[in-house]
């Protein structure tokens, strides 16, 4: 079931840091020569076609994993501390083979792809993330799903000792995730055990974690210790904190506002001090692909 | 021991000019500005300077409030260096909304939408406001012009601060406890206020 969807976004859209510094060089070169005037149109409609480029630095030393802080650099600091090796995913609930599954016979049935995808959190800031790892699809029909089953939570792994954040009540620990069935089999739904090309670093949910693009960021937990098929929707934790503003749809929706601030643009993350706001995509630009799954629903009631 | 140190400090404080605190006071915001600039804040230094702003302008916000318990109850006296405190909790203010207007919503039908829509917003709006005619009126005279209702004014200061520590809690995401102590703080400070007043009449 590999290779289900293919990117439109390029390799040459994640901008790896050699180039991304090469580039910067050259704009600083031209302005300090003067050319910078005349070239800066073609520069700036070159940077329209391409996404913003994140760096590893960006994607890995800004994040959100509450269970090592509050802060965003938090994670980055404290989460070395987490033991991701021995590790593996208890797969329970209305399966055919329920069971724990280590991550290395995890790896061994599943075929690792990269998927360029934007990353867009509730917070109302975005990036574009390279990720490596194999769709959760591929994972459930390892564990064979069972006919009744509707839905799929995720728990992520809670170990106080390793995790100083769990300390605060900040949200009710471990942390939990759902989606819909279809949700999850979709072939845009992964589960990355890398980015960049490199094993997945600490703070960005080792060894594996969600990716869900057309979701908020929260929806795509990390460090997942267990999976369990159901026939009713999970509670989530974001949603159990405060269900007013965390739904468990949870869609990137432009129209339907968090309560607290706007979601119709973004900060892209790494444009610096005077990066322009951007319009904030529909599903965050997967409409195509998955507007069907909510055919019929009413978006602004079911968030 | 205490009282010779109170005394030694009360006399270090008449020797401190208070242009001192106004300059290393608002050193902070250009060296943020210029860390922002140069990569030393992280990935959303938008975010980051903005939230700096803000805090450091609810911190001298809080000194200055502490200067009359503290002359109150363990006799040091700072009073000279209230006005810095207050203009500078004015002048982080400022820097605070320019930056959340300027480089972060930066559109301004969204700006005024904000402001009406979301609580947090208008709460932090209206604590700016407050601080308005507070800032307005820091000099000797205006003093002398108000009088007794410079005083009556100046205790806006007090619904600023409970509504700027309101502000930081509603932006926050969970249940954080970094900006509940700011709250608690600034209420402590107003409640050993209202502790004062029935006891003065009591003595006079």
């Amino acid at each position: 079931m590999a290779h289900r969807w293919k990117n439109n976004l390029s390799a040459d859209d994640v901008t790896s840091e050699a180039l991304f510094w090469n580039r910067r060089k050259i704009l600083a070169g031209l302005a300090g020569s003067g050319l910078a005037a005349a070239t800066g149109q073609s520069a700036q409609a070159a940077e329209g076609e391409a996404l913003t480029p994140n760096t590893w630095e960006d994607v890995t030393s800004y994040c959100n994993f509450y269970e090592f802080g509050t802060g965003k650099s938090d994670p980055s600091l404290f989460a070395r501390k987490m033991t991701t090796s021995p590790w593996s995913v208890e797969i329970d609930g209305l399966v055919e083979r329920p069971g724990a599954y280590s991550f290395e016979d995890i790896m061994s049935e599943m075929t690792i792809e990269e998927r360029i995808y934007r990353f867009r959190c509730v917070e109302a800031w975005s990036m574009v993330v390279p990720w490596n790892g194999f769709e959760l699809a591929d994972l459930l029909n390892l564990a064979g799903i069972q006919d009744g089953a509707k839905y799929v939570s995720f728990e992520t792994l809670y170990r106080p000792q390793e995790m100083p954040g769990t300390v605060y009540p900040v949200l009710e620990w471990p942390y939990r995730e759902g989606l819909r069935l279809d949700e999850a089999m979709h072939p845009l739904t992964m589960m990355a055990t890398g980015i960049f090309g490199k094993p997945l670093p600490n703070q960005n949910g080792a060894p594996l974690r969600l990716v869900v693009p057309w979701k908020y960021g929260f929806k795509s937990i990390k460090s997942i210790v267990k999976i369990t098929l159901t026939d009713t929707q999970p509670e989530t934790s974001w949603n159990m904190a405060n269900a007013r503003e965390y739904g468990f749809y949870s869609n990137v929706n432009p129209n339907v506002d968090h309560p607290r601030w706007s979601q119709g643009s973004e900060r892209v993350l790494g444009g610096g001090l005077f990066a322009k706001r951007q319009d904030t995509l529909m599903f965050n630009g997967y409409e195509e692909e998955v507007a069907h799954l909510y055919e019929g629903m009413d978006l602004a009631k079911f968030n | 021991m205490m009282k010779s140190l109170k005394d030694q400090l009360n006399k270090l404080v008449r020797f401190v000019p208070t242009w001192c605190l106004y300059v290393l006071g608002a050193l902070p915001a250009p060296w943020l500005f210029y860390l922002g600039l140069t990569g030393g804040l992280g990935v959303d230094p938008v975010k980051a300077i903005e939230h700096r702003y803000g805090e450091l302008a609810l911190q001298f916000l809080i000194a200055s409030l502490a200067i009359t318990p503290m002359r109150r109850f363990l006799g040091l006296n700072l009073i000279k260096f209230r006005r810095a405190l207050g203009l500078l909790c004015f002048f982080y203010v400022s820097c605070h909304l320019l930056v959340w207007l300027v480089l972060d919503v930066q559109i301004i039908a969204q700006i005024l939408k904000d402001i009406i829509k979301r609580p947090y917003i208008t709460v932090g709006m209206t604590s700016f406001l407050l601080l308005l005619p507070l800032a307005v009126t820091s000099n000797n005279a205006s003093i002398r012009k108000l009088g007794n209702r410079w005083r009556k004014l100046h205790r806006l200061a007090y619904v600023a601060a409970v509504l700027g520590a309101v502000h930081y809690i509603w932006l926050a995401k969970g249940f954080q406890i970094e900006p509940l102590v700011y709250l608690a703080v600034v209420l402590f400070l107003l409640l050993l206020r209202l502790r004062l007043q029935p006891m003065r009449r009591l003595v006079s």
